[in-house]
């Protein structure tokens, strides 16, 4: 992928103050000379307290928080994963994301050109995902009290009008499809944190997904039944949690499940199971059994979705629990995540 | 992924499953020692493959399950109280003390630091030297290496504020106490294959003439753990009592002499707790005393009393094999992974923990 950049414009400080989030001059300047300039849009041009704008129709509004270390990694940063994060978050909901709030706490002495690269990210993500940010707050917090940079977002996007999507959907035979290669965010992650000095070319395959979805729902409309992204928890969890809410069992094939090699190697290495470690960059989908080659074909058709995958199907089986077939043709059970999932010794 | 995918071929599987369900005509129970073994088992769905005649039970070999709590305590009291950096593998630091793990110390500000090797930590000694650095070098012969080189390097560097909480134990003397139990009915052993790339398969031979016993050294693949379950059962079948090893591309038979040489400069044997099990004589590695300097032991004398083990908690019984996981009446009710009670329930190579997370029995 290209970097994308943008000029940095001359600012008194080489790193974010206390000042900065004072509300004062030096917040005016940076707001001034960074965000809305680089974010410009007619609703965030009224500089105004908040956004005032019309939607029609069912509407959905999610928010996240953004904490993760390091604030820079391989293939993205901060920024872009608070732009995406939401958005994929409105696109699951079945809705088309319209428009984003940002708000950042800032531990002071972050330098200010990663601030302005953290920017530059949000930028394109959101032209990317065709959002706007409307809105915002910067608040900047003793050296000490904060990691760098946190970021919440929140969003509001129209539900799409074929949109049907709940767990009260589900049916048994219902096909389970995943949107691409499981585990890669974590790994990537992972790869770049403090006493890991494993090498690899992983880059993190954060993404927003809402353009895909949105093709998916003007063709299957309802027939599409959930749509969920397994960020925090992986796989596993996001699949326990939709088959305790619907009453049904899940079984997914080991073999169908798409991982990079990569990652699998490194799962192996760290003692990790990929259907436990965070996604960002793809999504899992719950659809009739009729269409389900075609909405696979379909989303293969999508920059975000050439390795997608028919992994699993709903079953009336083992309600509220979800059963793996491995490789060898074993089964086991599948369960929820517990506390975080640690590194074993040997 | 090469020597991986090799060793979790289906048709393999299946020719390994189809040759067994052949040559097993009578009931045979066989303990696997070691935790990654059970983990593996349970995680491929192993043991819904097997003979209803041959009954895994799942051994004593995970170490951070047989860890003192005691021993627990006093890592977490060093973090609190005295300031140091704890390093420690990742699942050690959520295994549950009297009062807390390392993972609540953490939590209540504790400078506890998960590491991936002791040399790591050695690291941190060299870049923090006003500060005292323990690893909490748990493990059995496998890790064992590792830990007493980082004291070996340490030593070499010159540092004073680098030393271990050493925890660690050895799987022969495991093995004998287990078949000194009479309630034990063990009739084979599939032996711990990484324990025995670094020790050798020497030690196992007097077990094996003394107990009349046959013994595998077995890997953690699927085709490995099913080709060493078929050696057994070929064994006993036959009436054959004899060490083999199934593992031989990992494990030569004199193990590792280079690393049993740091081993024997920086460890002595020494009696050892295990959690849910009790002493076992000659069974722990500790510092020697002429590298005291080194050993968070004698380094920070600090006394924590020793506390009684849960009395709900059948640990010992599901360590030696006389009862499975889900036969104990507080499995997946008052102990859970997240609430254990006992040693097993504790890290994920503990057999109750790999029931709990990969069975669903008792869910």
């Amino acid at each position: 992928m290209i970097a994308l950049t943008c000029p940095m414009p001359q600012l008194d400080f080489d790193v974010i103050t206390l000042g900065h989030g004072s509300g004062g001059i030096l917040t005016s300047k940076l707001l001034a000379a960074g965000v809305f300039d680089l974010l410009k849009n007619p609703l965030l041009d009224t500089h105004h307290d908040g956004a005032v704008f019309e939607l029609s129709g069912p509407l959905a509004f999610s928010t996240d928080s953004y904490v993760i270390s390091p604030i820079f990694f391989p293939g993205g940063n901060i920024g872009e994963l608070a732009v995406n994060g939401t958005v994929n978050d409105l696109a699951m909901c079945g809705a088309v994301p319209k428009y984003l709030s940002l708000s950042f706490i800032i531990e002071e002495g972050l330098p200010m050109s990663e601030f302005w690269e953290i920017l530059v990210a949000i930028k394109f993500a959101a032209e990317r995902a065709g959002v706007s940010i409307v809105t915002g707050d910067t608040k900047v917090v003793e050296k000490g009290k904060g990691d760098k940079i946190f970021i919440n977002t929140s969003g509001i996007g129209q539900v799409h009008p074929q949109a049907k999507i709940s767990t009260t959907y589900i049916q048994p035979g219902d096909k389970l499809i995943v949107s691409g290669y499981v585990a890669t965010h974590g790994i990537a992650i992972m790869s770049v944190r403090e006493g890991l000095d494993f090498e690899t070319d992983l880059v993190s395959d954060t993404v927003n997904l809402n353009h895909a979805v949105k093709s998916l729902l003007d063709e299957f409309g309802s027939a599409i039944h959930l749509l969920r992204d397994p960020t925090r928890g992986g796989v596993a969890t996001v699949l326990n949690e939709i088959a305790r809410d619907c009453s049904l069992g899940i079984d997914i094939m080991q073999e169908q499940i798409p991982v990079l090699d990569d990652v699998a190697g490194a799962c192996e290495l760290l003692g990790l199971d990929p259907l436990y470690v965070a996604n960002e960059g793809i999504f899992l989908a719950l659809v009739a059994a009729d269409v389900a080659d075609q909405v696979l074909t379909k989303l293969r058709e999508t920059d975000v979705g050439k390795q997608a995958a028919i992994i699993g199907e709903v079953v009336p089986e083992h309600p509220a629990q979800v059963v793996l077939t491995s490789r060898i043709g074993g089964k086991r059970v599948v369960n929820m995540l517990v506390g975080e999932q640690l590194p074993r010794i040997c | 992924m090469k020597f991986l995918t090799e060793y979790r071929d289906p048709e393999v599987v299946e020719s390994y499953v189809g040759e067994l369900h052949k040559i097993t005509t009578r009931p045979w129970t066989i303990m696997e020692v070691c935790g990654g073994q059970t983990h593996s088992l349970v995680k491929n769905g192993l043991l819904d493959l097997l003979p209803e005649n041959v009954r895994m039970v799942h051994g004593p070999g995970c170490p951070v399950c047989v860890t003192p709590v005691h021993l627990i305590d006093k890592a977490v009291y060093l973090a609190e109280e005295k300031g140091v950096i704890m390093c420690s593998f990742g699942d050690m630091i959520r295994v549950p003390g009297s009062r807390k793990s390392l993972l609540e110390a953490k939590a209540g500000g504790a400078d506890v630091r998960i590491l991936y090797s002791p040399l790591e930590a050695v690291k941190i000694a060299q870049q923090h030297p006003d500060r005292e650095v323990v690893f909490f070098a748990v493990g059995f012969e496998t890790t064992a290496p590792a830990n007493a080189l980082s004291v070996v390097h340490a030593q070499r560097l010159g540092l004073t504020n680098y030393s271990i909480l050493a925890s660690h134990v050895l799987v022969p003397p495991a093995i004998d106490a287990v078949m000194n139990d009479e309630d034990v009915r063990i009739q084979g052993f599939l032996a711990a294959g990484h324990v025995c790339t670094i020790m050798g398969i020497s030690e196992y031979y007097g077990l094996v003439e003394k107990h009349k016993i046959p013994m595998v050294v077995t890997g953690f693949e699927p085709v490995d753990l099913l080709q060493g379950i078929l050696m057994t059962v070929r064994q006993l079948e036959a009436g054959r009592a004899t060490l083999e090893n199934q593992y031989s591309r990992v494990v030569p038979a004199e193990g590792n002499p280079e690393a049993q040489r740091v081993i024997q400069q920086v460890f002595e044997v020494t009696d050892r707790e295990w959690r849910g099990i009790g002493t076992i004589p000659h069974s722990g590695l500790e510092v020697r005393p002429e590298l005291a300097a080194f050993d968070a032991n004698r380094k920070f004398s600090v006394s924590i009393p020793k506390v009684p083990e849960c009395v709900d908690c059948i640990a010992g019984q599901v360590l030696k094999g006389i009862k499975k996981p889900y036969e104990c009446s507080q499995f997946g009710k008052k102990c859970t992974p997240e609430n254990p009670l006992g040693a097993p329930m504790v890290s994920s190579e503990g057999a109750c923990a790999a029931y709990f997370h990969f069975s669903g029995v008792g869910l």
